[in-house]
């Protein structure tokens, strides 16, 4: 089995992220980057299979500017085989990150597409669902557990009610969630034979493709604060307050 | 051209998203109508043609929709959205799978999770786990959104009197996805997204065992029982209690944060209740920043006490 795994370089989740005062965006200029933590996650579950003896070849890929390649030499040293970025300054939607890995998809053919649900900047959680749609291919998405046999993967996906099991016929598209693996630290030896390993860069140009935004942002602000609050010194103040002032109990 | 959304639902009985997801609908446009898909659930498009604001509910009552799968879903809703200028599905897990597949189909770009409508081409919405609010607009023609339940009244369920009319059902999806089965959470409690009162607990309790703390007060002020993803990865409760950006967004009258440290991941599905409590041993943890009313202490002290004082 070849798997492909799209992963996201993004604001790492633990940086308190700070609006623009001009209402562009969010600030990036000095800000930690790391890999989107879903697609570690997917790409921890590709290693595994491979591991497992399921996969013989793992291709990272990352759509965006230069420094994405950070992102996909992370990739390797976890311990995925080859990488490619397709190099844009743009942002794409997920909508256009779909088009670009379909293209992908049919330029080496996988078993098995793995991703995050989920990007932590945009939170679209789209793309897979998206790719899936646009090679008329199974989609497992929101993924905790997988099962392969015969040609088909068994997905435990977390739904709203619990958790719900279906069977894909592969190839397929799975999203990762949360509980699907916990990825592992990437060793300092890894990190040197991750450079060694292919990573092809294809200016998105040559793909052609339209990938021109189809949604605009005009503003972005910060939320609405919430106004202070007090402590209170007891269980019976607490109870107190909660029928007295706030008479929410 | 109305707006169309569809509705979720078990074959039995609407999920409450779908009437918020109606009034986001109205926001956009006075003609909205309903499709039901799924498999002896004639009931359900009954109680959607009743819906204040309904005008026509679609009903495509077929095996293939006998669980709500994105494939044959999107198919459907592909072969009827060129009547309406919109579809809308609530931003729910079930939502969340079946548009975007729609918008691969129809060649759209959705618009998930959205907060407000500021007119029928933009919309409000969270982005960064809440921490900045994006204004977007869509050039698409067709235009595909996901709306957040909680971000939008519920549509009163009686008033409405639609039509209900029979649609096909798309091709036959064969055996490229089979249903095998699903472990749904049973509970007597009220649902977490669209409960009065919310009890979390976190890792400070400690196991599944000490979460009987947090039920047995839930269950005194008829509330839902939710919790952060470090209680769920424990295993001290299932997946679908977690609380935050990648699990359920709430926003009760009352929420109880018990044990939570209150890091950005788990406020963005919480900080839009009208009341936070914190009780925390850490007086430092970030929970008590949105917190009306903080308690610092032992959780273990804490909550039998709030338990006795509610009988
Ligand atoms: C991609 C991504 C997505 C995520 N999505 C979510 C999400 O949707 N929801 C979510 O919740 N998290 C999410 N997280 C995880 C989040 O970052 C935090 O790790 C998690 O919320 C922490 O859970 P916690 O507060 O229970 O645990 P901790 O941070 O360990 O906090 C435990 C708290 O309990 C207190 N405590 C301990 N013992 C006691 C006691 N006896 N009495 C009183 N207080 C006590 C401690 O002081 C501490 O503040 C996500 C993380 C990532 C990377
Ligand atoms: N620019 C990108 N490059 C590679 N993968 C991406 C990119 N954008 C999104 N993805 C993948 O799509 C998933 C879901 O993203 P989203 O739909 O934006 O929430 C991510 O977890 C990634 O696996």
């Amino acid at each position: 089995m070849k798997i492909l795994v799209p992963v996201k370089r993004v604001i790492d989740y633990n940086v308190k992220v700070r609006v623009r005062q001009d209402g562009s965006g969010v600030e990036t200029v000095n800000v930690k980057m790391s890999m989107n933590p879903f697609d570690e996650i997917a790409v921890e579950e590709a290693i595994r299979l491979q591991e497992a003896g399921r996969a013989e070849e793992i291709v990272a890929i990352s759509i965006g500017a230069p420094q994405c390649q950070e992102t996909i030499r992370t990739a390797l040293a976890m311990g995925a085989d080859r990488g490619i970025l397709v190099e844009t300054e743009q942002d794409l939607e997920p909508l256009g990150v779909s088009k670009v890995l379909r293209e992908c998809v049919d330029r080496e053919s996988p078993d098995l597409v793995i991703m995050g649900k989920q990007a932590i900047d945009d939170d679209c959680n789209q793309t897979a669902q998206i790719l899936a749609g646009l090679l008329d291919w199974p989609q497992g998405a929101f993924a905790s557990t997988l099962k392969f046999s015969d040609g088909r993967v068994d997905v435990t996906r977390e739904i709203d009610g619990g958790l719900e099991t279906l069977s894909l016929l592969l190839p397929a598209v799975i999203s990762a969630d949360l509980r699907l693996n916990e990825p592992r630290y990437v060793k300092l030896p890894n990190i040197m034979k991750a450079k060694k390993k292919p990573l092809d860069t294809i200016p998105i140009e040559e793909l052609g493709i339209d990938v021109a935004p189809r949604v605009s942002t005009i503003k972005v602000e910060e939320p609405p604060a919430r106004s202070g609050g007090i402590m209170v010194a007891s269980v019976e103040e607490l109870v107190d307050k909660l029928k007295n002032d706030a008479k929410v109990i | 051209m109305p707006v169309l959304v569809i509705a979720e639902h078990d074959n039995q009985a609407l999920k409450p998203a779908t009437l918020n997801t109606i009034t986001a609908a109205l926001a956009i446009d006075a003609e909205v109508a309903v499709l039901v898909a799924g498999y002896g659930c004639g009931g359900v498009s009954q109680s959607a043609a009743v819906i204040a604001g309904v005008d026509r509910v679609l009903l495509c009552d077929h095996e293939s929709y006998l669980h709500p799968l994105a494939e044959n879903l999107a198919d459907l809703i592909a072969a009827i959205a060129g009547g309406y200028t919109h579809v809308l599905a609530p931003a729910s897990t079930f939502g969340k799978n079946v548009l975007p597949r729609l918008g691969a189909l129809l060649d759209v770009s959705p618009i998930s999770d959205i907060v407000a409508v500021q007119s029928p081409d933009t919309f409000v919405r969270p982005i960064y786990a809440g921490n900045a609010m994006a204004t977007v607009k869509t050039s698409d023609q067709k235009i595909l959104v996901t709306a957040r339940p909680t971000a939008f009244a519920a549509a009163s369920a009686e008033g409405g009197a639609a039509a209900v009319e029979a649609v096909e059902p798309a091709a036959e999806p064969g055996d490229r996805v089979r249903f095998v089965g699903q472990e749904l959470t049973r509970s007597e409690r009220p649902e977490l997204t669209s409960a009065r009162v919310v009890i979390a607990g976190g890792r400070g309790l400690g196991s599944s065992e000490n979460f009987k703390l947090i039920e047995e007060l839930a269950d005194k002020l008829g509330a839902a029982v939710g919790a952060s993803r470090a209680a769920v990865d424990a295993g001290y409760v299932p997946n679908d209690y977690q609380v935050g950006q990648t699990g359920k967004v709430v926003a009760p009258e009352l929420y109880i944060a018990v044990g939570i440290s209150g890091a950005i991941q788990h406020l963005a599905g919480m900080k839009d209740s009208k009341v936070i409590v914190a009780i925390n041993k850490d007086e430092d943890a970030p929970i008590f920043q949105v917190a009306d009313y903080g308690l610092v202490g032992d959780l273990f002290d804490a909550l039998p006490k709030l338990s006795a004082a509610l009988d």
